[in-house]
């Protein structure tokens, strides 16, 4: 069970709390969207999930995360597996200045996933199979990754996670920097790896959580508002301050 | 009224700035008329593999290779030293350190570069050399591999400061991007930010490399002077710099010793030359990016 639950859990930069008391419980092989206007605290709610808010300096954290029954926020948690086992993709894409074919390689080699040239082989076509990236650049895989179009880096960092196998993926609104057309391509390929994975989405986009996601999560100024499925988001949801927002009244 | 003045102002800028440049073709003619009438007379393959360098023998000889060998054995000693413990401090100062111990060793490192080079040779004739001699129980402490140590020091505050510019100017988004996929710290560090860094380290090292192999009165001071070809880094060896600096002054101005020291240096200037413009090259590349 990949699912997420979250319990009473609150963040703190310094003395400014970003998130106040959210619970909720995200449902695995599912796609699971966050909304909400800036800085309502559902892109620091996402990176608690893999603990990158860790690297900032400040940061506090009361409550927890459990991560098919294991709290992340616990003292014995190896925070390199857990970052292994849930997968991120940023804002804008990220590849690593090395070639095509080391940055899908990287997490496997990281964290000693598998030694064996020919195995390695095998899991980096996959890997680009499963994001329909291989066709492309399947004579390109020494070439720098920085040589890419900015979809095909976006698909290569999805590429990148998924080669280490993950059971989760967040995705921190993946398609802001690029064009519609490569942005319908990107979420084509969101609902087909939902079948193998369990994704969570934020993003300021309130068609493309309605396009998207099963179930949908408003936030606002650090508190969640209202969670459901996503058809009674947009249609008829239960807080007055969902409406407003998914109307377009305000944010 | 503005407009003339904005006129002379023009001007002198530009003249300033052209200044610049007719100083350096000024030293290059210089040396290549110099050079070029010693290499008639004596030879150009005889004075670079010529091993005898007896300038007031009768008939004198002119033969550079062992002063090569001599520069090229301190720097490469040097850079042994200073790269590996350069790339390092770097990577403390830029990633590891908390930020007060990172301001105070930024400044501390910049300061070293401040250091004249001959309280350099100073520090290392009366304190490195007599343990060297000690230590490994040779005959004199003035050697190559004193030199190499004195001469890392030098290129250290080069190296680390243009290193360490590189490695912080690497995106946060990659390093992000590492850690992500469950590499840790010195993970990220040695695959990706050494990497992504590498253009600008290399140019850092080239500058560190132009800063010892140009450099005189420390060598001068510590490697002995010996021009003869070393069997090991525990010889004393002579620097081309040396050579030049010391010899000078007792030349007849226009002979063929006084013709045959700015034929070195034109060797020299060629080195430096090619050192800085692989360096260029390097940096030029990690600025495209």
């Amino acid at each position: 069970m990949a699912q997420i639950e979250i319990k009473n859990f609150n963040l703190y930069y310094g003395s400014f709390q970003g998130l106040k008391n959210v619970n909720m419980t995200i449902k695995e092989k599912r796609i699971t969207s966050m909304i909400g206007p800036s800085g309502c605290g559902k892109s620091t709610l996402l990176r608690s999930i893999n603990r990158m808010n860790d690297m900032i300096e400040g940061v506090k954290t009361e409550g927890e995360i459990n991560i098919a029954g294991n709290n992340i926020y616990d003292q014995n948690i190896d925070i390199d597996v857990l970052r292994r086992n849930v997968g991120m993709v940023f804002q804008r894409p990220n590849p690593f200045p090395i070639s095509v074919y080391n940055n899908v390689s990287f997490g496997l080699e990281v964290n000693r996933i598998e030694r064996k040239r020919n195995v390695i082989d095998e899991i980096v076509q996959k890997s680009l199979e499963s994001v329909l990236l291989w066709d492309d650049i399947k004579d390109k895989l020494k070439k720098s990754a920085l040589l890419l179009t900015l979809e095909q880096q976006q698909r290569l960092c999805i590429a990148r996670v998924i080669a280490v196998r993950p059971q989760i993926i967040l995705l921190d609104e993946p398609c802001s920097s690029l064009d519609p057309h490569a942005t319908q391509r990107i979420e084509e390929l969101m609902m087909r790896l939902k079948e193998d994975y369990t994704i969570v989405i934020v993003t300021h986009n309130m068609q493309q959580a309605a396009r998207v996601s099963q179930d949908t999560a408003f936030m606002l100024l650090g508190e969640l508002i209202e969670f459901d499925k996503t058809s009674k988001i947009f249609t008829n949801p239960g807080d007055k301050k969902t409406d407003d927002y998914v109307s377009g009244r305000f944010g | 009224m503005r407009k003339i003045k904005d006129d002379i102002i023009e001007k002198i800028i530009f003249f300033c700035g052209i200044l610049s440049i007719v100083f350096v073709v000024l030293i290059f003619g210089f040396l290549i008329k110099e050079g070029i009438s010693f290499f008639k007379e004596f030879g150009i393959v005889d004075f670079i593999i010529g091993k005898f360098w007896y300038p007031s023998a009768n008939p004198p000889e002119f033969g550079i290779l062992s002063l090569i060998v001599g520069s090229v054995l301190v720097t490469v000693g040097a850079c042994i030293i200073a790269v590996p413990v350069g790339i390092m401090a770097a990577v403390y100062i830029s990633e590891l350190a908390p930020k007060q111990i990172k301001d105070i060793l930024k400044s501390l490192v910049e300061l070293m570069a401040a250091v004249p080079s001959v309280v350099i040779g100073f520090v290392g004739m009366v304190s490195l050399a007599p343990l060297v001699r000690v230590f490994f129980n040779i005959p004199t402490g003035l050697t190559a591999f004193t030199g190499s140590i004195m001469l890392a020091f030098m290129a250290m505050p080069t190296i680390v400061t243009i290193s360490e510019d590189a490695i912080r100017s690497v995106p946060w988004q990659y390093k992000e991007g590492a850690f992500a996929l469950g590499a840790t710290k010195w993970q990220t560090i040695r695959r990706i930010v050494l990497k992504a860094a590498m253009p600008g380290i290399i140019a850092a090292i080239m500058l560190g490399i132009g800063r010892v192999i140009g450099e005189t009165m420390a060598v001068m001071m510590i490697t002995g002077n010996a021009a003869h070809i070393p069997h090991s880094i525990f010889e004393p060896v002579r620097t081309m710099t040396a050579t030049i600096a010391a010899e000078m002054g007792e030349t007849v101005t226009g002979g063929l010793h006084y013709r045959a020291l700015f034929a070195i240096a034109l060797v020299l200037f060629f080195i430096t030359f090619l050192v800085n413009f692989i360096a260029d090259l390097f940096l030029g590349r990690s600025k495209n990016k």
